[in-house]
């Protein structure tokens, strides 16, 4: 008997064990999932923050007393000296709470208004991206696999709406819809609903994922396995669904933080010009909007919902890069006209 | 009215004769220099008989003459009429139907043509030529007007405006007497312009005035130079003063936050926008005597569309008004320096101005707290609790803050309510059109002349009203044919026996304010701020701030 060991052929690791390791190798990319799940996990308390602090951060507040340090503080304070012209509101008393961020013009609270307007935000954005992925796959597969009148039509409708700047047709469709809303035959949306956002954002960015996808439609359209498939006589709809989709996937899970940087960002511009989120519902652009009025002597209203846009934006598409990096190293996925 | 007229004019001499001394004095040391202005942007078209903007009215006053104007007086005394290029104010006659005014001779434009009798006859059909705003209201009742309105282009106004050049006299006939004719006749929309001015709106492009100031530089991106008329002769110090600065620098395009701090820097002597509401505490403080609150006739109101639901109920309506806290809505506004809380729609030390506030916990005279219980029964008696509201703001930080509390108002008194902030270029006329379906929105409206009427009869009268248009002005969309009838009584009795016609403005108003057809918000004030070389600032209620009678040197 030998002492020979026997040796047994190496399990292969299967592509996304492989592409999940490399991504959990990459540290930036780690770093910004975690802060920006921290972000998300926030948002998603902002009922429980609210009730906890006994705030309602969508009504006007302004006669509030609240208690610092056993002294009754009021939530906006009028200026005493000289002529007493206007009312300040509460600067940020640094507790968690109790107007930790301070008040905004109503007397509301900051921090409050911030949790749930975050949560707004990542709604709007994260729908908006499901919409986007949604419209503008199914574009792209069709357009890719059919080819001829199919693919001239439709490549024709996103060229049109690639011709326009992004941000002017988001503007304009808010600006069209947001006092009647959206009503075509079966579709009825309301003028304050999310939905009218989210909708607005999720069309315009569609030929940003179109494209791409049709152009990787039309490479994949002319492999063997495709050719195969079709000689068999297996119809098209099943080898979109079974052989096509399945080889885009991984283009399509990288579009999602890049897509949802960009969404959050048109909805933070869309809100602040007062055609995204409707008062009093928050999100970070309306609160950018409200401390517009603030800058000078409280900033902190404008300055904190920027930064987290920011720092959110900036999370996505640092976790995009390298999701990117680990599931399709090969792909030239790139959001934007270069 | 003849009698009040000649009054009038009597005390405008007397105190005209006191003044010059110490003006003539005052134009020795302090005449020269440039002052310099700041507005966010240009008030629109330079053309006096169209524009229509607070900020244009206040800018003519020392360019452009009428036949009369308002007093360049501070306070109440700029309510009074004078006699401008008339020789004096008109001899009535006709029952009060046809007014004969005495032009000056020797006044010239300012590109040295003499300013006569065809330049006034063709400046009336000139208002109708270019469709002007205000041609199918104020100007209506001239005769001939009817036709011009239907056909402005072949506009003669024949027999209503009859030019003798022999004689220097201009007679203008009426329809039917009209109180307020006087007034109407002070604002710009009836300056006299050279009679070859084209009859078409001259937009950019300055036209020739009579005034101690003209254009000479317009450019709607950058901003307009006025300079002193080379034509011009001081020959009513109280209708058209001569001015002190030579020239007058108003340029535009710096935001509310940089124009305070040019102030503040001695860059810039004055801003025509609102100080930022963020900069009131600090200036109020630091910078006291360089600040200047004046009174305005104007009003802050929320009108409540009669015409659907829920405001196409009464009890509705008044639960509204009960509920609004007033004292918070004038918080919002800058404090009580900066406004006062109201309920009826008259402002305060207006004509026909009886203080009434029945919407208030304590029922009177004066809005003292809210009526939440009031309110709320009210909601309940009137079956519409639970209805949908959605309230159209202007885009702009103090009506979308006043949207937001009005929404949580609402709410508390069982209504399902929301807020739009719609641009402020377009927020004013989307609310007139009832194609909108608008139910609540916020607005204000500032006085043309100081009539009642002004008020009461142009933003709550049957004919104010036009279903489908952009220019229905009765937002709220009231119409009550017994007050109709009244307003009409009232206007009438106002041509022989103002004071009468006045008590009667005061009971419309109750009556109006009653029906609650809209929610009185608050009277503002105007917070005026100058740069520290600003001397002789001098408030007049009509037209504001008199630009240069003030010195800067």
């Amino acid at each position: 008997m030998s002492n020979q060991a026997v040796a047994m052929p190496r399990k292969t690791r299967g592509p996304w064990a492989v592409a999940f390791a490399k991504l959990a190798r990459d540290r930036a990319a780690m770093a910004s999932l975690a802060v920006f799940l921290l972000i998300v996990l926030a948002c998603l308390s902002a009922p429980l923050y609210a009730q906890w602090a006994g705030t309602d951060p969508f009504a006007s507040t302004l006669d509030a007393v609240i208690q610092i340090d056993g002294a009754d503080v009021p939530v906006m304070e009028q200026s005493t000296e000289g002529l007493g012209l206007g009312y300040t509101p509460l600067g940020p008393t640094w507790r968690l709470g109790n107007y930790f961020l301070g008040a905004d013009s109503q007397g509301r609270d900051v921090m409050a208004r911030m949790l749930y307007g975050g949560l707004s935000s990542l709604l709007i954005s994260g729908a908006a991206t499901i919409f986007t992925l949604i419209i503008g796959t199914a574009a792209g597969l069709i357009a890719g696999y059919f080819g001829g009148i199919t693919d001239t039509v439709l490549s024709r409708l996103l060229d049109v709406l690639w011709a326009f700047p992004i941000y002017l047709l988001a503007i304009s469709l808010s600006i069209v819809t947001i006092a009647q809303g959206i009503s075509i035959g079966p579709i009825e949306i309301e003028s304050g609903s999310l939905w009218l956002p989210v909708i607005i954002i999720g069309i315009v960015y569609v030929p940003y994922v179109a494209r791409p996808i049709r152009g990787q439609v039309l490479s994949l359209r002319h492999s063997e396995f495709v050719f195969a498939a079709i000689n068999l006589g297996v119809p098209g709809w099943r080898i979109l669904w079974r052989d096509i989709l399945p080889n885009i996937t991984t283009t399509l899970i990288v579009f999602v933080p890049l897509m949802m940087a960009l969404n959050m960002l048109t909805e933070s511009a869309l809100s602040f010009l007062s055609i995204g989120v409707q008062p009093p519902a928050a999100s970070w652009g309306t609160i950018i909007q409200d401390g517009q009025a603030l800058l000078y002597t409280r900033p902190l209203v404008a300055l904190v919902p920027g930064l987290a846009i920011a720092v959110s934006v900036m999370a996505l598409n640092v976790f995009g890069d390298g999701l990117r990096d680990a599931l399709d190293p090969r792909s030239k996925v790139r959001l934007g006209r270069d | 009215m003849k009698k009040l007229l000649f009054a009038a004019s009597v005390a405008a001499l007397l105190a005209g004769s006191w003044l010059a001394p110490a003006q003539a004095e005052y134009l020795k040391e302090h005449r020269g220099g440039t002052i310099r202005l700041l507005a966010r942007s240009a008030a629109g078209t330079l053309d006096p008989h169209i524009n229509y903007t607070d900020q244009g009215w206040q800018m003519y006053q020392p360019i452009y003459d009428g036949l009369v104007a308002f007093r360049k007086a501070e306070g109440m005394d700029g309510f009074t009429i004078v006699p401008d290029l008339a020789e004096a104010l008109p001899t009535v006659t006709n029952d009060g139907k046809t007014f004969t005014f005495k032009l000056r001779k020797g006044i010239k434009f300012s590109n040295g043509q003499d300013m006569g009798v065809k330049d006034v006859v063709a400046s009336f059909q000139r208002i109708f030529k270019v469709s002007g705003p205000t041609s199918g209201t104020f100007y209506a009742g001239i005769v001939g007007a009817d036709k011009c309105l239907a056909d402005a282009k072949s506009c003669t106004l024949e027999g209503g405006v009859v030019g003798d050049e022999a004689a220097g006299t201009i007679t203008l006939n009426l329809t039917k007497p009209d109180a307020e004719i006087l007034y109407k006749l002070a604002l710009p929309h009836a300056v006299v312009l050279p009679a070859d001015t084209p009859a078409e709106d001259m937009g950019s492009k300055p036209i020739p005035s009579t005034g101690a100031y003209m254009i000479s530089a317009f450019d709607p991106n950058k901003g307009m130079t006025v300079s002193r008329n080379p034509n011009f002769k001081q020959w009513s110090e109280e209708a058209q003063p001569d001015g002190y600065p030579d020239v007058v620098q108003y340029d535009f395009g710096l935001s509310e936050e940089a124009a305070v701090t040019a102030i503040q820097n001695g860059e810039a002597d004055w801003m025509f926008d609102a100080l930022p509401s963020d900069r009131l505490g600090e200036l109020g403080s630091k910078s006291m005597d360089q600040l200047h609150i004046s009174p305005l006739s104007a009003w802050w109101y929320a009108p409540l569309n009669n015409r659907l639901a829920p405001f196409d109920n009464e009890k509705a309506r008044q639960a509204v008004a009960y509920a609004i806290d007033r004292n918070t809505l004038v918080k919002l506004f800058g404090g009580k320096v900066l406004a006062s809380p109201v309920c009826q729609v008259l402002p305060p030390d207006f004509p026909g101005h009886e203080d009434y506030c029945p919407f208030t916990k304590n029922p009177g005279t004066k809005w003292s707290a809210p009526d939440l219980d009031k309110a709320k029964q009210l909601v309940e008696e009137s079956g519409t609790k639970g209805q949908k509201v959605t309230i159209i703001a202007e885009d702009t930080a103090i009506s979308r803050s006043i949207g937001v509390y009005l929404q949580s108002v609402l709410t508390s008194i069982g209504y399902v309510a929301d807020v739009k902030p719609i641009s402020s270029n377009i927020q004013f006329t989307y609310i007139q059109n009832t194609n909108n379906k608008v139910q609540m929105s916020i607005t204000q409206w500032y006085k043309d002349y100081p009539a009642a009427s002004d008020f009461l009869n142009i933003l709550f009268s049957c004919a104010s009203f036009r279903e489908g248009s952009d220019a229905s002005i009765n937002i709220a969309g009231f119409c009550d044919k017994d007050i109709d009838a009244k307003m009409q009584k009232a206007l009438d009795l106002g041509v022989t026996d103002q004071k009468a016609a006045d008590k009667m403005w005061a009971e419309i108003d109750r009556q109006i304010t009653d029906k609650a057809p809209a929610v009185g918000l608050f009277t503002p004030k105007r917070l005026d701020f100058v740069s520290k070389r600003v001397g002789n600032f001098k408030f007049n209620r009509q037209f504001n701030w008199m630009i240069t009678q003030s010195w800067v040197q």
